[in-house]
């Protein structure tokens, strides 16, 4: 088994593209199902939502606020998942719910320790 | 309560009480002689009461007996250390150091040590719960070995095993209250496998069975009544354990057969256990962190409710959701597959189920079956005979049948 990182993109900035407090609610039960699902075949390693603050330095040492930028999507969570290969991780990912909202996208990254860079 | 009442009922609640002082008083290389020295005691008990009556106060009796034992024991070291190695000066015990401390403080404190230590994580789990059987429920080595099914030696091996690794290891018998919630997570592991020990038993002696339970949830409630150890995680563990056992002797036939939960007599399900659990439920609500036992405790309570309901079997669903992500087990795992058939529909259901591939276990296949019913029978059978084929014990394998003479018909 190898270790996954899925990371999850949307707009959590645009006040228009926010769901009501009823829609977060539905949206939140679809998350958490989708999360158990992967759970339940032991494949959930761990995992974090984020708020929507943020602070971004870049290389001059200048702090600025969010990583928001460029694009309306930005980074709302992550988990870490088991899969065999990377064909399994990305079959996992890709009942992610918020795949659901048009302009969001989920990222699958294998995790490779520093020292055995392969 | 006359006399062959009495002294069993005391060996069950003050036993555990002056082994602990004793043993922190001596440290743990002397357990033995403090677990010889409080049998004496009660021994010293029955011979004397038997001639002379039951004395006024009989716990206070044993303690004051115990405390003379357990001085002379001591006495009868320091002469001997003096003798034989009469360089020792330090060894000249003074008389307030010969004192033994029963007073209800001491008592408490001993006891939640002797816990800590029992459960030490370097002592195998079978060994943890024999010797808490032992040592903090005042049970005999025959009844832990019926227990667990197996004979006095293997049990007497089992213990002796055990206390080599506490001398062994030099477990302390301090508390190290810096890592409460450390020395906390091995004990609430100990006493829910002693709760399960009696729940899920195949023994079919269902007074024993409850007696596991009971004790369970009494040495639960000895931590919830300590200052040190009234953590939100115990309480939730007390109310799992109460929601449990409030449905104990509708479980079980008067046999000892297991009764499904379907076809369980509400009547039977003890109303006072669900409010107990109620009640630690709440208590356990405060603090930060949510432990496994919290996401249990909430499972539980929606079992007693027998009363199908969106809420809840969407409650369930989410409980084990999280559940999994905290711990992963296949029994969870299935339990979450049958809440989101009920949540979610058999088709969300079905799709999900085939992806845990627990192969092995009857219980997933028996799944199956369930969530094919009606919607595949011939599917539904398919699964039902390799659950059957898989099952191990006997009530096991006649839920099972019973559920392929329904789709026969």
């Amino acid at each position: 088994m190898e270790e996954y990182l899925i990371l999850m993109r949307l707009d959590i900035i645009t006040k228009e593209a926010q769901p009501s407090p009823e829609q977060m609610q539905v949206y939140m039960k679809m998350y958490q199902d989708w999360v158990g699902g992967i759970a339940a075949q032991n494949k959930f390693v761990g995992g974090k939502g984020l708020s929507t603050e943020g602070k971004v330095i870049k290389s001059n040492q200048v702090i600025t606020d969010g990583p928001y930028a460029e694009i309306k999507e930005s980074l709302a969570g992550f988990i870490m998942i088991k899969a065999k290969d990377f064909d399994e991780a990305v079959s996992l990912a890709k009942n992610c719910p918020i795949l659901g909202g048009a302009g969001n996208s989920v990222e699958v990254r294998k995790v490779v320790s520093v020292h055995n860079n392969n | 309560m006359n006399q062959d009442e009495l002294i069993p009922h005391l060996f069950r609640t003050e036993y555990r009480k002056i082994v602990s002082v004793l043993a922190k008083r001596f440290g743990f290389e002397q357990l033995e002689t403090a677990e010889d020295i409080t049998s004496e005691t009660f021994l010293t008990a029955t011979q004397t009461w038997g001639l002379q009556g039951i004395p006024k106060n009989p716990t206070a009796w044993l303690y004051f007996v115990a405390k003379n034992k357990a001085r002379n024991f001591l006495q009868r070291t320091a002469v001997f250390i003096n003798k034989v190695s009469p360089e020792i000066t330090n060894a000249d015990l003074r008389h307030d150091e010969l004192d033994i401390d029963l007073s209800p403080q001491n008592i408490n404190d001993s006891q939640l040590q002797m816990m800590i230590a029992i459960c030490h994580p370097s002592i195998s789990p079978e060994a943890q719960i024999a010797l808490s059987l032992r040592i903090l429920c005042g049970f005999g080595v025959e009844e832990i070995a019926d227990a667990f099914l197996t004979n006095k030696e293997i049990i007497n091996k089992r213990l002796f095993r055990a206390k080599e690794k506490l001398r062994e290891e030099k477990i302390s018998i301090g508390i190290d209250v810096v890592d409460i919630d450390k020395c906390l997570d091995s004990v609430l592991r100990t006493i829910y496998l002693l709760f399960n020990e009696g729940y899920y038993s195949i023994s079919k002696n269902k007074t024993m069975r409850k007696d596991l339970c009971l004790e369970a949830i009494r040495l639960c409630t000895m931590l919830v009544e300590n200052e040190v150890t009234n953590k939100p995680q115990v309480n939730a563990l007390l109310a799992l354990m109460c929601f449990h056992i409030s449905r104990f002797d509708a479980r079980l036939s008067e046999n000892g057969e297991l009764v499904l939960y379907d076809d369980q007599d509400i009547n039977l399900w003890n109303p006072d256990f669900i409010s107990k659990g109620g009640y630690f439920l709440k208590r356990a609500a405060s603090g930060n962190k949510l432990s496994k036992y919290h996401l249990e405790a909430g499972i539980a309570y929606w079992n007693t409710q027998k009363d199908d309901s969106n809420e809840k079997w969407e409650s369930i669903l989410q409980l084990y959701n999280q559940l999994l992500q905290l711990e992963y087990s296949p029994i969870a795992a299935l339990n979450r597959t049958y809440a989101l058939a009920k949540a979610n529909g058999k088709q969300a259901a079905l799709a999900a189920a085939e992806k845990l591939e627990l192969l092995d276990n009857h219980f997933y296949f028996a799944l199956l079956g369930e969530l094919y019913t009606d919607l595949d029978n011939k599917k539904a059978v398919e699964n039902l005979q390799k659950a059957l084929i898989l099952a191990k014990t006997s009530p096991d394998k006649q839920a099972i049948q019973k559920r392929l003479d329904a789709l026969a018909t």
